[in-house]
């Protein structure tokens, strides 16, 4: 066989399986587009709080430039044990169940490959960001969506999860808050599903990378109940709550076996998170908790503004509990959401992700990220106004 | 602080249809609650931020240490007052430390700013000395930064 020639062959075959991202595909539409207004960013619109970059500053200045640990700065372990105690009341050793890494996006594949077998099922909710499908079949595993519905106001429970448990499930992976629906997980489902968790022998990978922006209801992680932590992987990290997503820098809490088994892979493949951006973590944790309220007293606001707005102009929306993302209804219109997020981006140069992007049970739907400008916030609301109207 | 003065604060002209919006209040009562503000004098006025830094070129921004003898009946505040009451104090402050007040001065040349601190300021009965510094250039104001924004780093569509 001749691999240069034969180039549908020369590309690994699991990796052909899986498709480029929808918002890839929509990222190359509206790159080509002038004076878009964009409703269709994934992160936050603050820049980093200047304590936290000029610490980052200093550490360069003094020549921090060097590899760490490979878990990461002890320091900063510390720091992490400190926060989540504090925070999630889970109390994790800095010493053996703290993994520093590049970015929650690391943590996830880290802890997916570290669990999965080839052809082990992993349970995801859908629509969800759309990175753990492909994660999951990049582990040679096999990814099982479960939908949640806007009736339930994208809810996750127990019974919508134990039909899809087969004898092959060995992975629950949990998002909340939620991207794109701004679903969080209630105290009475969390336990749910903790105790679903728990009788099935699932390990669940928790991804809270939204926890700090929960708005009004009791923030929860499904590892701070009876007999989770040993069977959870807590991901969480600094690029929502502080607005350092350029930093990369996230975190894997953990089992010890599990921690290990994931700095294997991290060692082997990334070494460590870069140590500029570790700085500015340890000092995110320890002076960076006025941010946090500031910040998202304004998302609040800005989702309030959103949601108000949305069920105005007649697109029915839920009201997202958390992250920074509205998920109106736009299905109502005669057209697939490909198609409206496509004309509106051209009539009215709003661009808003299609909620394909997030799985099948996101047809029908649209993200609008309020992760905006107030004022580009309120013309982009105007505009879908005018979009509606005429539709 | 109350979340209504907050938002008021960073930008005066929110209408009170978005402010209700953001609060998720009844617009009627975010109007009434602003109307009852204002009554009290905890809204004492609102006001553009400039960037002096594009304004006449000739006006000139000063800041002025003043010491003063404090007054038998009303202290400092008799003097206070008066200094207050000249249209070229744009902002005036009882201070802790080697001086008492501390005056902020815009005045529309060098030559006015100077005749008020001589002629004006410093004739005035209990005040003892003054030490006036001229400022220069302006990169902050009540929270605002006067350089231009940077654009937006963010790529247009993210997950």
């Amino acid at each position: 066989m001749n691999l240069t020639k034969d180039k549908g062959r020369r590309v690994a075959a699991h990796l052909q399986g899986i498709p480029r991202s929808g918002i890839r595909e929509f990222f190359d539409i509206v790159s080509t587009r002038q004076d878009v207004i964009s409703l269709s960013i994934g992160e936050p619109n603050f820049v980093t709080p200047w304590h936290i970059r000029e610490a980052s500053i200093y550490a360069l200045d003094r020549g921090a430039t060097a590899y760490t640990s490979n878990l990461g700065l002890l320091e900063l372990r510390r720091a992490i044990a400190d926060y989540v105690r504090e925070s999630f009341q889970i109390a994790y050793d800095p010493a053996s169940e703290i993994l520093v890494t590049a970015g929650v996006s690391e943590a996830l594949d880290l802890a997916v490959r570290a669990v999965m077998n080839p052809g082990d099922e992993a349970l995801y909710h859908e629509p969800c960001y759309v990175s753990y499908a492909p994660v999951i079949a990049l582990a040679h595993g096999a990814p099982v969506a479960v939908a949640t519905r806007r009736e339930d106001g994208f809810r996750l429970t127990r019974a919508r999860i134990e039909p899809a448990i087969t004898p092959r499930t060995r992975v629950l992976l949990l998002n909340f808050p939620t991207n794109p629906t701004g679903a969080v997980l209630t105290h009475d489902d969390a336990r749910g599903i903790a105790e679903l968790a728990v009788e099935r022998d699932l390990v669940v990978i928790a991804d809270e990378i939204y926890s700090e922006l929960t708005f009004d209801a009791q923030r929860v992680s499904v590892a701070a109940f009876p007999g989770m932590k040993e069977r959870t992987i807590f991901l969480n990290g600094f690029s929502k709550s502080w607005a350092m997503t350029g930093f990369r820098v996230g975190f894997a809490c953990a089992p010890p076996d599990l921690t290990e088994a994931m700095m294997k892979i991290h060692q082997y493949t990334m070494l460590c998170a870069p140590i500029l951006s570790q700085k500015a973590a340890l000092e995110a944790l320890r002076g960076g908790a006025p941010d946090l309220a500031r910040m998202r007293d304004e998302y609040r606001r800005r989702r309030n503004l959103t949601h108000a707005a949305l069920n105005e102009i007649g697109l029915p929306c839920h009201r997202p509990e958390g992250a920074f993302y509205a998920f109106p209804r736009v299905g109502g219109f005669g057209m697939r959401s490909r198609e409206f997020s496509l004309r509106l981006l051209d009539e009215e140069k709003v661009a808003c992700v299609p909620g394909a992007a997030f799985g099948a049970s996101g047809e029908g739907f649209m993200r609008c990220s309020f992760a905006a400008d107030l004022d580009e916030l309120r013309e982009a609301l105007s505009r879908i106004r005018a979009f509606v109207k005429r539709l | 602080m109350d979340e209504l003065l907050k938002i008021l604060k960073e930008n005066a002209l929110e209408s009170p249809r978005d402010l209700a919006r953001m609060l998720g209040l009844p617009e009627d009562e975010v109007k009434q609650r602003i109307t009852d503000y204002e009554a009290k004098g905890m809204i004492r006025a609102y006001q553009a931020i400039l960037n002096p830094n594009q304004l006449d070129p000739n006006s000139v921004q000063a800041v002025i240490e003043v010491k003063i003898t404090p007054k038998r009946e009303g202290g400092f505040d008799r003097i206070a007052s008066r200094i207050s009451k000249f249209p070229e104090v744009e902002s005036l402050f009882l201070m802790s430390g080697t001086y008492d007040l501390l005056v902020f001065l815009a005045g529309h040349n060098l030559r006015e700013a100077a005749h008020f601190v001589s002629e004006k300021l410093a004739t005035i009965e209990g005040v003892l000395s003054t030490s006036t510094h001229f400022m220069l250039k302006t990169y902050k104001d009540h929270g605002v930064l006067m350089e231009d924004k940077a654009g937006d780093e963010r790529l247009p569509v993210s997950p």
